[in-house]
């Protein structure tokens, strides 16, 4: 699926930060990885590579066909229209939306017609459980709930790679659970590749395969 | 999609929408107000030049003034001689009464020759000439003068002797004298239709014709002789000539009067006051209004000894509480308006940048999810000309009702033209007094004849609600609208969509 050739990202400002040493890392598709490593690490950064959020300053990214670090924003937005989903740890709904427009509006890129996006989201909020909350608030809805939201909504377009940071960061540990269930779930039902960025052992342990990111730099952690 | 994000993003920030509505709402009702009392301004500089100089009047030529004393036309020597036998004697009064027709003030008169070589000239489509004059009645009575009490006795005791003076206005011997000054036009009864009358219409009676030259037949202006007590039929004596009268006229334009106060033939204006084949003013209509730059250089050099002036030299000349208004108007209500808008786009921008900036994981999520550049700025820019036109709509009705009430306040202004020519006189008054420039009495007034000298027009002012000021209205809106949300836009599409990720913090 993931094919990094030697990446490096570099933050300039005041002072440049390496957040990405000489990356190079293959991830097949459908696999299930957790990324590990102290706060600081270079895993977020290393995560918007992987979400074609953001170009490295050197080395290659590619997708399936598409080398991300070639292609210009426009492109890049396509492809993360279509084939990626996101998950954030602050869950990052749009609070003026309901969970049935936050879900519709992962579909509003794709051209895909009023009738058959409500129909969609729809699905996509009974597959997480949410089928009665559809016209609530994200600020009517508990974190575990506002999660489902935001995972109805990166898994509405069906995308071959779902990317999530900190998923279960704000959330206690039942919920946590919960939610973790649901991601493998869906997973094994369709064959995607999950990434998860963790500093939870216990989420990481569930995974077939740790990375560990110290200072930029990534060590296979242990593959079962 | 986009109308329900932009509908609850909208809804979610009343207060903020509210803000940005209310101050786009009151900038753009001043500029409509604004808008709407020049033209009204514009209207009734226009309304009070048409009174003076008629419709569709394009150039007026008067002869180039020169100094007081110089003028050689200004008529005869003003003194009023009576002699012994005059005036009717009855219980022991003598009445007497003298009409002289003189030149008007401020007014120089030039050959009559000057109407055919402006009509011989190529874009002149009509021209006709006119004679201002001012008709000075002196009247009064005096005690009778007794042949036998004046007698061979000399009066030495001051308490007994003659008679007391008997007879004067007082039984008393006393001496009462009115000077009552009324303008006259001479025109041509057969002449075009151009020129002051063409902007009034028969009130009573009938106007001036053609086989009226001549005769002694006068037409009135209508307001006129309603305050001087005279009617069709009456007599009007001018010159020491009696006018039979034979029609009133009264301005298309309801509120102004007619340029004169009474209009009598060009032929016996000019006999009577002693100008033979001279005129004052030459009205000029060109045969279209690209051509009135050329007419004008072609009279100027045909006739050297004149000075043609067009309407806007005219316009330039419309003084008094008119003249100010429209100079505040224009000047004050142009910058406040100025201003405010500023402000409140201003306003508008701001509370757009600020609502990105608070936004910024927002935007930056729904660029991780794919929304491309464009639909977000799209969103932004859309939230704010909504924001404008809400603006605007509540603009429009605030302005209506601003222009609506100021047409109910029904402000009068007065306006005059040319005056402050020559010291004295009406026209002069009206220039000194409305301090528009014109040093009192000086010669800063405009070269017009009498007739534009003497008249003051009160005009009603109407703020006239035109396609143009809702145009500007909606258009402000949109302008307004647009520029906050390029602005905003701009500021969106620079985020990072990695800005997402960005910890809760
Ligand atoms: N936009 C940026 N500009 C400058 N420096 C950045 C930027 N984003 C990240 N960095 C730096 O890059 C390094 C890696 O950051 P990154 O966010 O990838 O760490 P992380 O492993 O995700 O940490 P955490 O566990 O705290 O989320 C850090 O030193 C960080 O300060
Ligand atoms: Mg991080």
């Amino acid at each position: 699926m993931y094919r990094l050739d030697h990446v490096t990202k570099q933050y300039q400002g005041k002072r440049t930060v390496t957040a990405l040493k000489d990356v190079t890392l293959e991830i097949p598709a459908g696999q299930h990885v957790a990324i590990q490593g102290p706060t600081g690490g270079g895993k977020s950064t290393l995560l918007q590579m992987l979400g074609a959020l953001d170009r490295p300053t050197s080395g290659r990214v590619v997708l399936g066909e598409a080398e991300l670090s070639h292609l210009p924003d426009a492109k890049l937005a396509g492809v993360r229209a279509a084939q990626l989903g996101f998950v954030f740890q602050g869950f990052n709904l749009i609070p003026t939306l309901t969970a049935q427009e936050n879900v519709e509006a992962a579909l509003a890129p794709l051209g895909v017609a009023a009738a058959e996006r409500t129909r969609r989201a729809g699905e996509a909020l009974a597959a997480v459980g949410l089928a009665d909350r559809a016209g609530h608030m994200p600020g009517e809805l508990s974190g575990g709930q506002q999660q489902r939201v935001a995972i109805a909504r990166a898994l509405v377009k069906e995308p071959e790679v779902l990317l999530a940071d900190e998923p279960t960061g704000a959330l206690d540990e039942a919920t946590r659970d919960e939610i973790l269930e649901l991601l493998e779930g869906i997973r094994r039902d369709r064959g995607l590749t999950l990434v998860i960025v963790t500093h939870d052992s216990a989420v990481a342990r569930r995974a077939e395969r740790r990375l560990h990111l110290r200072d930029g730099v990534v060590t296979e952690g242990v593959i079962r | 999609m986009f109308f329900t994000f932009l509908r609850r993003e909208l809804a979610g920030r009343r207060r903020q929408t509210a803000i940005v509505a209310i101050g786009m709402a009151l900038a753009i009702a001043l500029v409509m107000i604004v808008n709407a009392v020049s033209t009204g301004m514009r209207d009734a500089q226009a309304e009070v030049l048409q009174s003076v100089y008629g419709v569709g009047t394009d150039l007026t030529v008067t002869a180039t003034p020169t100094a007081p004393g110089e003028g050689g036309a200004a008529g005869g020597p003003q003194r009023f001689e009576f002699d012994a036998g005059a005036g009717q004697t009855a219980d022991g009064s003598t009445a007497l009464s003298q009409s002289r027709l003189t030149s008007g003030p401020g007014s120089q008169t030039f050959d009559a020759a000057a109407l055919d070589t402006v009509q011989a000239i190529d874009g002149v489509e009509a021209a006709a000439a006119t004679l201002a004059l001012e008709n000075v009645t002196f009247s009064g009575e005096l005690p009778a003068m007794s042949q036998d009490q004046g007698g061979t006795e000399v009066q030495t005791a001051p308490d007994g002797g003659g008679a007391p003076p008997q007879g004067g206005f007082d039984g008393a011997g006393g001496s009462a004298f009115d000077v009552d000054r009324v303008t006259v036009l001479g025109i041509d009864p057969a002449g075009a239709a151009v020129g002051p009358l063409s902007a009034a219409a028969v009130d009573e009676g009938r106007g001036l014709e053609a086989s009226d030259a001549g005769q002694a037949v006068a037409v009135l202006d209508a307001s006129y002789a309603a305050i001087a007590g005279l009617a069709v039929g009456d007599a009007i004596e001018l010159g020491g000539t009696e006018f039979e009268i034979v029609g009133t006229v009264a301005s298309t334009s309801a509120d102004a009067t007619t340029a004169s106060n009474a209009y009598v033939p060009l032929d016996l204006a000019q006999s009577l006051s002693g100008q033979e084949g001279k005129v004052s003013d030459v009205y000029v209509q060109a045969a279209s209004a690209d051509r009135i730059d050329a007419v004008q250089a072609s009279i100027e050099e045909a006739l050297p000894e004149t000075s043609v002036s067009t309407q806007s030299d005219l316009a330039a000349q419309v003084s008094g509480s008119l003249g100010s208004a429209s100079a505040l108007i224009s000047n004050l209500g142009l910058w406040v308006s100025i201003a405010v808008l500023a402000a409140a786009f201003l306003t508008a921008i701001l509370f757009t940048i600020q609502g990105v900036t608070r936004r910024t994981r927002e935007f930056g999520t729904l660029k991780a999810i794919g929304w491309r550049n464009r639909r977000i700025v799209g969103q932004v820019a859309g939230e704010s000309l909504v924001q404008g036109l809400i603006g605007g709509a509540a603009g429009l009705v605030v302005g209506l009702a601003g222009i609506w009430v100021v047409n109910l306040l029904g402000l009068t202004l007065g306006g005059s033209t040319g005056g402050g020519f020559t010291a004295g006189g009406p026209g002069a008054m009206q220039g000194a007094d409305a301090s528009a420039g014109a040093p009192p009495g000086g010669m800063a007034g405009g070269p017009f004849g009498a007739a534009a000298s003497q008249t003051a027009t009160e005009v009603v002012l109407s703020a006239p609600v035109t396609l143009s000021v809702i145009a500007i209205a909606v258009g402000l809106a949109v302008l307004g609208g647009m520029l906050a949300g390029v602005i905003g836009g701009w500021r969106a599409a620079r985020l990072r969509p990695a800005e997402a990720l960005r910890s809760v913090a």
